[in-house]
């Protein structure tokens, strides 16, 4: 009796593909005609590395106002950074960068570094795990996503997968999540797009010999059987393993630092030919709600070694992709779910807050500071929050668009609508990217009257195209959109009536392509 | 059969890579009662051997219960047998439906000739087989069941007589914990096994020794202690079996004295040189059958050892050490002739033995695709569709049947008369389960069953991340969740490193503070409708049990 023939018998195929939807059917429908037909994925050889420092990061003591001391130190005197120990910044006197993190001035006084101020989105939520989830999936604050964006993103360029994969168009994991679990970032609609790794030492062990120890009993005989095999089989474990054997000689990292293990291996990846897109690497203990600082030197103690960190493996990293010779293939952004508030709390710590500051990194980068430095208004309360400039979706949009070449049907699929193009990378890099300059100093949004009681009139200029303003809140809620529409390239008023809304500071956010501005406006009795 | 394609998959292959871990190898424990302790890990154990799975609520029923008791409880079935297959099938491409068989009853008294109809019943009763199996009450029967499948080998696939299929299947379960002996006899006229190992066409003048092979080499006697039975002796035992016919519409198999051989039969000196007399008439049959076995069960060291082997090797462990033979083995294989091949016994003294608790014997099965799959669905109590809905229902198990076939075990289709090379293949054994193929399957299979699920019919089969969870004693904690969930899951403990990294790195999504999680959850509780609150909880969850369900130590049980 044959037992195929009896399986095909038993199972019938036209049901099939419906049932192992998600599943390997490679075997049941090999059809590389129709994974060329459908094949529409672009031609690059671009990595994105993303870095997650979790817990929320305090944004204002990583990259300090320097045009503002007076109002920083004010309102966080217990935690603030002296101010002769700020790092200066080429070519920008009125911000700085955290005394911990000296590797990073030095790569972007080399060019190879840009900062995107107060990113965040509207509706901010507080809560660490709501945040990351929206953050990770590029939704709306109030929008439920269960897929992430750069997971959309991959399934765009890579239909069906894991179906089919690997295949000679990808054949290596189009994502690697360094460390233990999937990231809702990576979860495409159907499937996980990272490799899949089974062990929380798993990845290091594919790249590096280690292996887990196995109770001395048989239960340990037997898992130690079952691991090995796992080992073996890890989706695409060979390419990532061989690729790693490829890259035999790197820089040194600096010993005892979480990321830089993690940086270590993607530079090796990357040097190894893995044609992987995406990497995230992430390491914690952002949530310092209390001593944050030192008590008697702020600049050191918890922040300053997780900046220090940061700062030190990005810096080894980028050294080490230099040395060999695949920098101009890799940019690295970091994130964080939330920044902190503006004002200290009195356990020398600060509390869950909104915005803050993106780093990029790259040879490819386009250098400089995006946006300004955050307004601290004086007499601000322990709610006051940090509106956002960007929403931190421009960011991800701005990247698949210039260094992923991404087309604007992928833009709107991965990110749900559209989202203003920064200039975050070089021009060139994908032709088709426009040259935006970018004008965020010269003061394009004003109210009069200010302070106000219940009306001031807006006025603002813009070059033709979309404008959007919006009135946000202390909290970074928006509380009302006053324009949303496409006008002309000039100078337009507009009124804010701001009946039914308390007291306090507010902020005037204005949109308009890649430009944005925010202006800190209060409102009185 | 394509036993040999099996072998040759990656699994043997690979062996040789493989670096075994140093282990504290043996135990001189025996089957003197276990006195230990009585927790919550022996309850577990004891569960995950007898039954599929170790389901919470079965878990905390028997913690109230002593070992005795529970053991008892498990071997004395009271349970009532499973209502049979139904019709669910399309008789569309038949010549002769059953179309006086209404949709949705069941189809196991009609008699029905045409092939179409005979496999579709057949698909039936395996995808009926492991809704049962799925939903079995709580004892031993379904284990054993599988059991003797196993080691009474027989395809379906032999037949298009669903009839057969089922009669057959239904003599297993019936006896499941019957007489060794007995069955052994019953199965040598089974209509079934008839067809399967061509004891229908064996006759006089030229006999087909298949059967007669197999009965001794691998339903009674093993061919571990060479030589046990000669060349002849499979010559004589098969003109003994001469005569015994199938009759579809009765659904029996009856003896036809005319394809009888009626001469002496003569043994070798294996047997004593035992004659069985040539018999003649109607009952020359059944009367020489009984002499067949009388004389192959006076080999009792050998029939007992045999199965007592294969008993270990299915409850235990599939190494068995010298000590393990003297201590187990052999007075257990004494206790099952003294029972006069009476099974329960002999497996009630194995379950309530030191051995089988002897901490070294626990966790160290690797679970068959079975075990693996339905042991799946009953811990995390995955709800199939309705009885009364038999299309969705039968629909749903076909997609579960289609997953253990990829995973190498489909109920009633062994590879071969040999059963599962997991079960009799030296040196790998259990490890066969697991290759470079069914390892990664194995692990689609659980990431799909969490995360998406498998849709038929509108019917969505998924686990429930936020009903399992509730189940357990405290998921407001993150420490005490995840310690049920482990004792459920897994029978290796995870250090203290490991778990902090899966309660911080998921269930705290990277952050230090047990409360992060405690706040979702009690948001959650206080707002169950709450899309986002759910979302916040629900994605953890679930990345929580994929996580666990695809490491390797979930493969053991």
């Amino acid at each position: 009796m044959k037992r195929r023939a009896f399986l095909r018998h038993t199972v019938p195929a036209a049901i099939l593909p419906a049932f192992v939807n998600g599943q390997t059917i490679t075997a049941l429908s090999p059809s590389p005609l129709l994974n060329m037909l459908t094949n529409f994925t672009t031609e690059t050889d671009h990595v994105l590395v993303i870095i997650q420092m979790n817990g929320g990061n305090d944004g204002l003591n990583m990259v300090i106002p320097r045009d503002n001391y007076s109002g920083y130190f004010n309102a966080r005197s217990n935690i603030a950074i002296p101010e002769n120990k700020i790092l200066a910044l080429q070519g920008n006197a009125k911000t700085g960068l955290h005394p911990a993190m000296t590797g990073i001035q030095q790569l972007y006084n080399d060019g190879k570094a840009a900062i995107v101020q107060s990113a965040g989105y509207p509706q901010p939520n507080l809560s660490h795990f709501r945040s990351t989830d929206i953050w990770m999936s590029g939704s709306d604050s109030e929008e439920v996503v269960d897929t992430g964006w750069v997971g959309r993103y991959l399934n765009y360029e890579f239909p069906n997968f894991p179906n089919g994969y690997p295949n000679a168009v990808m054949p290596d994991p189009p994502a690697i999540q360094i460390g233990a679990v999937s990231s809702l970032t990576f979860h495409g609609p159907s499937m996980g797009m990272a490799m899949s790794i089974t062990n929380p030492t798993s990845f290091y062990s594919i790249v590096d010999d280690v292996q887990d120890p196995a109770p001395a009993t048989r239960a340990g005989k037997e898992l130690t059987y079952v691991r090995e095999i796992a080992r073996q089989t890890e989706l695409f474990a060979t390419s990532v393993k061989r690729a790693a054997s490829k890259t035999t000689q790197q820089l040194p990292y600096p010993e005892n630092n979480r990321l830089a293990e993690q940086l270590k291996i993607v530079a090796r990846l990357v040097k190894g030919g893995l044609k992987t897109r995406v990497y995230m690497v992430s390491y914690n203990g952002f949530d310092t709600h209390s001593m944050q600082t030192d008590q008697a030197d702020t600049t050191i103690g918890k922040h300053a070694d997780l900046l220090k960190e940061l700062s030190d493996s990005v810096k080894a990293f980028q050294d080490d992709l230099a040395f060999m010779g695949v920098e101009d293939r890799v940019i690295t952004f970091t994130f964080s779910e939330f920044g902190r508030r503006i004002k200290s709390n009195f356990s020398i710590g600060t509390d869950h807050g909104v915005a803050a500051p993106m780093l990029v990194f790259g040879s490819k980068v386009q250098n400089g500071i995006l946006g300004k430095n955050p307004d601290i208004p004086s007499g601000i309360s322990v709610h006051d929050n940090i509106p956002h400039q960007y929403d931190y979706r421009s960011v991800y949009a701005s990247i698949l668009e210039q260094w992923f070449c991404a087309d604007t049907v992928a833009l709107q699929s991965v990110l749900l609508k559209n989202f203003q193009s920064l200039p975050l990378i070089q021009n060139g890099v994908c032709s088709n990217i426009n040259d935006v300059n970018q004008n965020a100093e010269a003061s394009l949004i004003f109210n009069y009257p200010n302070p106000f009681t219940t009306s001031t009139q807006v006025k603002y200029t813009v070059r033709s195209g979309h404008v959007l303003v919006q009135v946000i809140d202390g909290m970074g809620r928006v509380v009302k959109i006053l324009v949303d529409k496409v006008q002309d390239g000039n100078t337009h008023t507009i009124s804010f009536d701001s009946t039914g809304l308390a007291t306090g500071v507010y902020y005037l956010r204005l949109q308009n392509g890649a430009l944005q501005q925010v202006r800190p406006i209060l409102k009185v009795r | 059969m394509n036993r040999r394609t099996f072998l040759t998959a990656s699994g043997l292959k690979r062996k040789s890579r493989i670096v075994s871990a140093a282990y504290t190898g043996r135990t001189s424990s025996g089957i003197a009662p276990y006195t230990g302790p009585w927790t919550s890990n022996e309850v577990i154990h004891l569960l995950k051997r007898t039954m599929f799975g170790a389901k919470p609520v079965d878990i905390r029923y028997f913690e109230g219960k002593t070992l005795d008791d529970a053991v008892d409880e498990l071997l004395n079935i009271t349970s009532p047998l499973p209502e049979p297959p139904v019709k669910e099938y399309d008789t569309s491409e038949a010549q002769t439906p059953d179309s006086n068989v209404d949709a949705g009853t069941t189809w196991i008294n009609d008699h029905n000739e045409d092939d179409k109809i005979g496999w579709a019943r057949k698909n039936s009763l395996k995808k009926w087989w492991v809704g049962v199996m799925i939903n079995q009450p709580r004892n031993i029967r379904e284990k054993m069941i599988m059991f003797w499948h196993n080691h009474f080998a027989t395809e379906m696939a032999s037949t298009s007589n669903g009839r057969y299929a089922y009669k057959h299947h239904s003599m297993l379960r019936s006896d499941a914990l019957g007489n060794f002996k007995s069955l052994a006899r019953a199965i040598t006229v089974d209509p079934l096994m008839l067809v399967y190992q061509n004891g229908e066409k064996n006759q006089k003048g030229a006999p087909d020794e298949n059967f007669a092979r197999e009965l001794q080499e691998l339903f009674t006697l093993g061919k571990e202690n060479n030589p046990n039975y000669s060349e002849d002796d499979v010559k004589a035992a098969a003109r003994v079996l001469t005569g015994w016919r199938n009759d579809p519409e009765t659904n029996t198999s009856y003896f036809d004295p005319e394809r009888h051989d009626t001469g002496n039969k003569t043994f070798s000196s294996f047997y004593n040189h035992t004659t069985i007399t040539g018999r003649t008439g109607p009952s020359a049959g059944d009367e020489e059958l009984n002499d067949l076995m009388d004389m192959i069960f006076s080999k009792g060291r050998e029939a007992s050892e045999y199965i007592v082997k294969e008993l270990y090797r299915w409850f235990v462990y599939y190494e068995i050490d010298d000590a393990a033979r003297v201590n187990v083995i052999e007075p257990l294989a004494m206790m099952l002739r003294n029972a006069n091949w009476e099974i329960k016994p002999v497996v009630s003294a194995l379950l309530k033995s030191e051995h089988f608790f002897d901490p070294l014997n626990q966790g160290c099965l690797i679970k068959s695709p079975v075990d693996f799959l339905v042991g799946l669905c009953r811990e995390f109590d995955v709800a199939l569709p309705d009885q009364g809905d038999y299309a969705t229902r039968y629909s749903t198990l076909e997609g579960l049947l289609y997953q253990l076939d990829l995973l190498q075990q489909s109920p009633g289709d062994p590879p071969s008369v040999s059963g599962w090379p997991a079960y009799y293949q030296i040196p790998s054994f259990h490890e066969l389960w697991i290759n470079n193929d069914t390892y990664p399957r194995r692990t689609q299979f659980t990431d799909t069953m969490v995360y998406h699920g498998f849709t038929r019919l509108g019917f969505e089969l998924k686990i429930d991340a936020i009903a399992f969870t509730r189940s357990l004693s405290n998921p407001g904690d993150p420490k005490a969740l995840l310690s049920d969930v482990l004792d459920v899951l897994y029978r290796i403990t995870l250090s203290d490193t490991a778990k902090e990294q899966l309660k911080r790195d998921i269930l705290l999504t990277g952050q230090t503070s047990d409360y992060y999680w405690t706040n979702a959850w009690n948001t959650y509780i206080a707002n169950p409708s709450d899309m986002m609150a759910y979302q916040t909880v629900y994605s953890r969850l679930n990345e929580l049990y994929r996580y666990l369900l695809a490491l390797p130590e979930y493969q053991l049980s």
